[in-house]
């Protein structure tokens, strides 16, 4: 029993008082969301807690440590996040010589998009858009098979909170040490904790911000140019800017972000149905709620909840869960772990708070058996979802793996479409534009293909002695080229539709064709 | 606050307003809310100090930094202005026969007379440098050159126009007029001979006569032109006044004459430079060692006095 003493203990002034407490589950959003929420919620409506105050104060959420599987999970999807995040830029890849070696790199001064072996131009950008589907279709997926697990696990606003939370916790000590500290007078104790712990705040942010800028340059050179004092002012000021945020969204604002800030609570509220995963206290199983005391006193009368708040003491956004769904869960289902750690302690079976769809609920609520959480996956919408937005993936994947690394357009002069020469020749002009996407010079021949005999070109760059119907150009690596080039059918022969066929001359012989038309004397 | 009432499920006090039964609940604004809020108004403040914002008849309040949209565009203009200037610089040192050997410099050159074409030439020549034909007007893009295709020869005939009389160094010559001189059978056959030279009419011994007496001395025995004295080409596709034997004729009887101004003065030499770089790179430009050097030398020469006196 020492144990659930322990549990009971928590929160200081005792939550069934219905005095005015600190706790985090005053703010009672899920009377404002609904009337199917709120089971217990009644005796405590009398507190005129805000008055006709002009603001609300923010409240520090001061969650306590759990453990658990969620736990776990939550510290894996960090940390791979995290890595992501902040090794990316360091990465190298060898490119050779005409191509930056930084394995991921949005390179804006050139237009080039570099991911590992895939390099992005400017006219590709539909691969961005198609990832940007993907993305969001991929939305649509995780919250009708999950609910609002990017919230709870993957968002950045997430992560980093969580972050802080525990450098907080090895600053000031777990929930209660925080919570007396925040009410004690600023001694220079105090001054000096929270010094400290807002310098690694600012340290943490700053590292933030300083890695966001390596994704647009060369990492090495930019952090040596950086630290130097020699980097671009715009680097510096994305670095303040985003390290302001940081310090701020992440060490302070915090839940609020999500509750008044965010869109996506509001979106994502609005994809789930009754068949998605949310995080759900089952109140037909824990009410009446009643001590462990009460309930030995009178076997029967009471449900499984024993009322220890352990699962509001360790919520990050400070709801209580037992109100119902509300928009300040995130379903980071720390709370799942709090509540099976205490069933576990007094005996009773796990899953008073667990993920579950509504349609279980109201299953389970009328006497059904508790059904398996992954079986709400495997449902038509998100199969549909799955298979649009796997389809669209390897159609991507198909595009990127068939795309051609040589290209050609080409554009007729307009003005004037044709030129007589003097032997009685006509000559137009052309704008040709030879992209070698290859990270290597390559040479390219470009010939006319569908024009009589004796029809030639040349360029600015070879002179018309050197005419023929085909010429050979370098093209540099990794860039467009950009060729004028003259082409004269001899006098009495009549031209019109051609094309102009690129082919690199290498051992992919790679070829592109472009059509385009010859404009003769009359046929404007 | 003498009805203060509390939302029983929210604890939210009312705001006393109700529709029908609905009452409005006073949810306050976050802290962080409202110091944005006045956050915002205390910027708004100090921009309606610093910069133009009140608006008045003609203009804005000035604002004590002194900025403007167009105080920061003409600022503009002057960085893109100073960042062309070394450009100019390396142009205006280069003599025109050297640019195709810098590509670069070349390359500038073009855009450069590109945008300066638009501006001063088009009018005659057309936006396509393609000339109007019925009008007279040269087109640029041929391999036809009246007075010579090199880079220093389409300079020269910039810097001093065509039969430009306030030039004293303009380019010029006059065809007489042979109405009166020749009779009308000599005027058809010659006119046929003319155009013979390019397969377009048959050739007779009494046209080749008249045009060897009097047309050869400066077109050539063969109708070939001569680019030094402005003689066109008679044996080629290309016909500034029209093609047909009335044409021809015509041009014989009273030939016109097309007048273009000279340029310096109105235009600086780097400018010029540019639009001959860009006439030259129309397609139709002739290689500089073909061309004669006494008019290279002169062009050259001239560069510097006119870079002294840029007004005249």
């Amino acid at each position: 029993m020492a144990e659930a003493d322990e549990i009971a203990r928590p929160a200081p002034p005792a939550q069934p008082s219905g005095q005015a407490e600190p706790g985090p589950s005053q703010r009672d959003w899920a009377g404002a969301l609904g009337p199917s929420a709120a089971p217990g919620a009644d005796g405590q409506a009398e507190v005129g807690f805000m008055g006709s105050a002009l603001y609300e104060k923010g409240k520090t959420v001061h969650n306590k440590r759990i453990d658990g599987p969620f736990r776990r999970f939550k510290w894996l999807v960090m940390l791979v996040t995290l890595t992501i995040y902040y090794v990316t830029p360091w990465i190298r890849w060898d490119r050779g010589p005409y191509a930056p070696d930084q394995a991921v790199l949005v390179d804006l001064a050139h237009r080039r998009f570099y991911m590992f072996d895939i390099e992005i131009w400017p006219h590709e950008f539909y691969f961005v858009a198609g990832l940007l589907i993907m993305a969001g279709i991929g939305l649509f997926l995780v919250t009708s098979a999950v609910g609002r697990a990017w919230c709870g696990y993957a968002c950045p606003q997430t992560v980093w909170t969580d972050l802080f939370q525990h450098i907080d916790r090895l600053f000031d000590g777990d929930r209660n040490a925080r919570i007396r500290l925040d009410k004690a007078p600023w001694t220079a104790a105090k001054i000096a904790r929270r010094g400290a712990k807002w310098s690694v705040y600012l340290v943490i942010s700053l590292l933030t911000g300083g890695a966001w800028i390596l994704y647009f340059a060369d990492a090495p050179t930019l952090a040596r140019a950086f630290i130097n004092g020699e980097a671009p002012p715009v680097a510096y000021a994305t670095v303040a800017i985003l390290t302001g945020t940081t310090f701020w969204l992440g060490g302070f604002m915090r839940e609020q972000v999500c509750i008044y800030m965010c869109p996506w609570p509001r979106i994502q509220a609005a994809m789930l149905d009754e068949k998605s995963l949310i995080v759900t206290y089952k109140h037909w199983r824990g009410e009446p709620r009643g001590s462990l005391k009460k309930a030995a006193k009178n076997p029967g009368q009471y449900g499984d909840c024993i009322d220890c708040n352990l699962c509001v003491a360790v919520c990050p956004t400070g709801v209580d869960i037992r109100q119902g769904q509300q928009i300040g869960c995130i379903t980071c289902a720390l709370c799942i772990d709090a509540c099976d750690k205490v069933m576990k302690e007094i005996g009773r079976p796990r899953g008073l708070i667990d993920y579950a769809t509504l349609e279980q609920c109201k299953a389970e609520a009328a006497g059904a058996a508790p059904m398996p959480a992954w079986k709400a996956l495997l449902r038509p919408r998100t199969l549909i979802y799955f298979t649009i937005w796997a389809g669209i993936g390897a159609g991507l994947l198909f595009a990127l793996g068939t795309r051609s690394h040589t290209d050609l357009t080409v554009s007729p002069d307009r003005n004037p479409p044709y030129m007589l020469m003097k032997d009685g020749s006509v000559r137009n002009a052309y704008t040709l534009r030879l992209r070698n996407m290859e990270a290597r010079p390559r040479q390219m021949e470009v010939a006319l293909v569908g024009l009589a005999d004796g029809a030639v070109m040349w360029t600015d760059g070879i002179s018309r002695d050197q005419a023929a119907p085909r010429q050979i150009l370098a093209v540099p690596a990794n860039a467009t080229r950009l060729v004028r080039a003259y082409v004269t059918v001899p006098p009495g022969t009549s031209a019109g539709a051609f094309a102009f066929r690129l082919t690199s001359l290498d051992e992919q012989r790679e070829r592109d064709e472009a059509a385009t038309t010859f404009t003769m004397p009359g046929s404007e | 606050m003498a009805n203060k009432r509390i939302d029983a499920p929210t604890g939210t006090e009312f705001v006393g307003h109700e529709w029908d039964g609905i009452e409005e609940l006073n949810t306050p604004l976050p802290r962080w809310w409202l110091w944005t809020f006045y956050a915002t108004i205390i910027f708004s403040l100090i921009y309606v100090v610093l910069y133009p914002a009140w608006p008045l008849i003609d203009r804005a309040t000035a604002g004590t930094l002194g900025w403007s949209s167009r105080g920061a565009l003409a600022k503009e203009l002057a960085a893109a202005e100073a960042a062309r200037q070394g450009t100019f610089q390396q142009i205006a040192a280069t003599p025109i026969e050297a640019l195709p050997a810098r590509p670069e410099l070349m390359q500038a050159a073009i855009a450069g007379g590109a945008a300066a074409f638009k501006v001063n030439c088009v009018q005659c020549h057309g936006a396509g440098a393609a000339g109007y034909q019925e009008h007279g007007y040269p087109n640029l893009n041929d391999d036809d050159w009246i007075w010579g295709g090199t880079l220093p020869e389409i300079e020269y005939t910039i810097t001093h126009g065509i039969r430009w009389e306030a030039d004293e160094a303009t380019r010029v010559n006059f065809m007489p007029a042979f109405a009166g001189v020749l009779d009308a059978g000599q005027v058809g056959a010659v006119a046929r001979h003319v155009l013979s030279l390019s397969g377009k009419a048959r050739p007779s011994p009494a046209g080749a006569q008249v045009f060897a007496d009097n047309c050869a001395a400066c077109h050539g025995a063969g109708g070939e032109g001569n680019p030094a004295m402005g003689a066109p080409a008679l044996n080629d596709a290309i016909w500034l006044y029209g093609s047909s034997e009335a044409a021809v004729r015509q041009q014989i009887l009273g030939p016109r004459h097309g007048v273009m101004p000279a340029w310096q003065g109105r235009l600086d030499p780097v400018t010029i430079k540019m639009l001959a770089a860009y006439v030259f790179s129309r397609g139709g430009g002739q290689q500089a060692p073909a061309a004669s050097p006494a008019t290279a030398t002169s062009a050259a020469a001239d560069t510097p006095a006119r870079k002294a006196n840029p007004d005249g």
